[in-house]
Parts: structure tokens; sequence; C-alpha cells
């Protein structure tokens, strides 16, 4: 790792002025940030930790919603989310026990990485993204593979996920990094339903509208049937061809629909 | 550099360290606890977990000043004062779950997060919590086994293999 100051503030406040200093850096859990600057892939003059601020911490449901703090790790969530059973079971599913107990829900979100459990649950949920200066709908947030709507210096404080009538999450298991090879949330609401898939494209999480409108109509897997997404698009690499991905897309949808049902 | 303050096994330690500096560096290079060992450096392989405040965490992806005020636990502090091992370790030892010993403290603390939360696991959960921590030797037949009779539980019917 490249030389940094490290700072721990205790308050949001406090941490927006310090990630004003040009370079800096927040750190969540630091289970990507560390392994990258280990790397020498990332070069901050400081490293704003998260870790110490009461409150970007905490679960609570507010008008129907349960509002999970940016600092919460995903053990927290996991043993937490009850309320939320779906959400609390992808949580439980992210990494390992010692990753779980470090790694954030805001860090996850923030970083949005392509294969990422969370960007599924956030998304498919229809969530609020909380941050230091606005909130932002999930469908605005996610803007392509490691890119979100986030401003320089942004924090993630807070989600606010609306709480589905059934919800379910499928993890085709990349074993040897425990990310999703191909994950699939899906949310049925009073309203319609969401369909939110990781894992698969190069544009990072998407929703996969042709599978919500026909699941809306009939919320059983049968109904997905004829459904495919294109391979074109879809990450290709050792571990799975576009083709495959684009294939499991279908598959993990239909476990997901079936487990809720 | 930084001060930074933990306990550690129950002693208060403290030390100036840099931004850059990891837990498990901390706890190595400068308080000489060498039994939190570095395998793979990118919290894959769990050779380094420690206890943060209680919780399992891979000390060589935490950095040192995150730890400020934590009590931190490693495979130093697992045997009583006198070298008497605990239940853990001395069923890793009667049931041959360590080979060449480097995945060992990380399995210990591990196994002894698992236990602290799920007193009796079945084989299935033991597996499961397990998955970060890897063992080039055994094969974690063993391992698993250790852990079940670490727990109180009858291991005669796993299958030596």
């Amino acid at each position: 790792m490249y030389e940094f100051e490290f700072a721990r503030p205790a308050s949001v406040a406090e941490a927006v002025k310090a990630l004003s200093e040009e370079d800096a850096q927040a750190l969540g859990g630091g289970q990507t940030l560390i392994p990258t600057l280990k790397q020498r892939l990332a070069m901050p003059s400081t490293l704003v930790s998260l870790s110490g601020i009461d409150e970007m911490k905490g679960i609570h449901s507010e008008g129907g919603q349960l509002v999970i703090g940016g600092a919460m790790t995903h053990a927290d969530v996991a043993e937490g989310a009850e309320a939320y059973p779906a959400l609390a079971a992808l949580a439980g599913q992210i990494g390992d026990p010692a990753v779980r107990n470090r790694g954030t829900l805001g860090g996850s979100i923030a970083n949005n990485d392509p294969a990422a459990c969370y960007p599924a649950a956030v998304l498919g949920s229809g969530a609020t993204i909380v941050t230091s200066a606005r909130e932002i709908a999930a469908d605005d947030y996610f803007q392509g593979m490691f890119t979100t709507a986030l401003e320089e210096g942004e924090i993630v404080t807070a989600v606010k996920f609306p709480q589905p009538e059934v919800a379910n999450y499928q993890k085709f298991l990349q074993p040897a990094s425990r990310f999703a090879l191909v994950g699939v949330f899906v949310a049925r609401f009073a309203d319609g339903v969401r369909v939110a898939v990781t894992g698969a494209s190069e544009e990072g999480v998407f929703r996969w509208g042709a599978a919500e409108a026909a699941l809306a109509t009939d919320f059983s897997a049968d109904a997905i049937s004829g459904l495919t997404v294109e391979a074109d698009g879809m990450i290709g690499d050792i571990h799975g061809t576009k083709a495959y991905r684009a294939h499991l897309v279908g598959v993990m949808t239909k476990r997901a629909v079936a487990a809720a049902s | 550099m930084t001060k930074v303050s933990m306990t550690v096994n129950g002693t208060p330690m403290s030390g100036d360290v840099e931004g850059r500096t990891l837990l498990v560096s901390f706890l190595r290079d400068q308080q000489g606890l060498t039994g939190t060992h570095v395998g793979c450096d990118t919290s894959q392989c769990g050779a380094c977990v420690v206890h943060v405040d209680g919780k399992a965490v891979k000390a060589c992806t935490m950095l040192a000043l995150e730890a400020e005020g934590a009590e931190v636990a490693t495979i130093e502090g697992q045997a009583a004062a006198d070298g008497t091992l605990n239940a853990i370790q001395a069923a890793f030892q009667e049931h041959h779950g360590l080979q060449c010993g480097f995945c060992t403290p990380g399995m210990v603390m591990s196994a002894a997060a698992l236990l602290k939360d799920n007193p009796k696991p079945s084989e299935g959960e033991i597996r499961h919590y397990l998955e970060g921590n890897l063992c080039r030797c055994t094969g974690y037949h063993n391992i698993v086994k250790a852990i079940m009779a670490a727990s109180g539980q009858d291991v005669s019917a796993i299958a030596a293999e």
C-alpha cells in the first residue's frame, strides 16, 4: 500500500468535511478497498473511516420501509433484518463469515461491483439510497459497472427498503470469489414485480423488464419459461461464457420466483 | 505515525502505527504475536482470523487503527496460562485436525466464533462456516470432526477419511 493518512470521524458532517480534502477516500468495511490498496490500484491521500459514525448504524422501520444504516455490516443485516427475510438471507450469503463481519451495506453499493449481491436487493426492492446530501431512487443510482450517481465525497448513510409481499434472492455462487456468477432478486409488490440481476451484465446490475411484465400477470416460474436475455452484453470470462450467464439469468429467476411463491 | 491502543488477549497493548499498518502487522511485527498467520494476504485463506470485539475478522484486511479501543483475541490467548489447550485446540490434536499447521490458528479462531454463536453446529453448518478458511493438507474432514468433538457431539458417525 502507498502511504495515506487515516481519519475516523464520529459524525457524517465531519466525514464529509474530511472527504473534501483532495484525494481523500471513504473507507467502509475495507473488504474491497484494502485489497485494492494492497495492489496499489488506488492512492488516496487520506482514508476516512466510516466505522465510528453512530448515525450510520442501526436498523429500524419507518413508514412501512426498513431503514438500514450504511455502516451496518453484512452480518448485522443477516441478523437484524428479520422484517425483510429475503434481504437478511442475501446478506448472509455474501463472502464468508469474517468478511461479513467487516463489509458494509454502504460500502458495497458505493463500490457497485458488477457481481456484488447487494445491488440486486437494492434495485430489486426499488429502495431509496440516502446519502450525506440527498435521497436517490435505486433506478437512478446504479449507472454501470463500478459507477453510481454518487458525487465526489458523497456518503451512503442509509438505504430505505420498501417491504414487498414476497421476495427471494437466488445466487449462483462463483465458489472461489464467493461473488455471484449470476444472482437474481425477485420482489412482488401490490403494484408490480421487480426483477434485478447481478453478476451477469457488463453494465452491472440491471432490471429484467420482460420478466417483470410477465410475472406481474402470472407470478409463477412457468410465466417466464419462454423468455430469454440477449447473450450480447453479458460478461464472458473463464468462469462462464456470455451465453452461459444469459442462460443462468433465466434459471435463477425461475428459482427465485418458485422460492418466493 | 499515530498511537493505537487495544486490548489483546486481555492485555492492554499500544504502539505507533502508520495509517496503512494492518492489524495483522501490528500483532505480529510490533507485538510479536506471530501465531496469527498471513497466508494469502488477500482475505481468501483465513489463516489470519482473529476476533475483534468478539467477531471473527481477517486481520490482513483490517487496518490497525480501525481496532482502536477494541478487544482483540488471537490464538495466543486460547490456551490456559499454564499451556493447557482449550477444548477446540485439544480436539484438533485428538482428531488430527492439522497437518502442517499453517491454517490452524485461523481455523481455531473461526471455530471458536462459530461455537460461541452456535454451540452444537451440524456437520453441514461447520463446513459452511469454514468457507473462508482454507486448508491445503487435511481435506477438512478431521477439522470438521474436531470441531464437532469440541462442541461435545458424537463424532463416531463421521467417517475417518
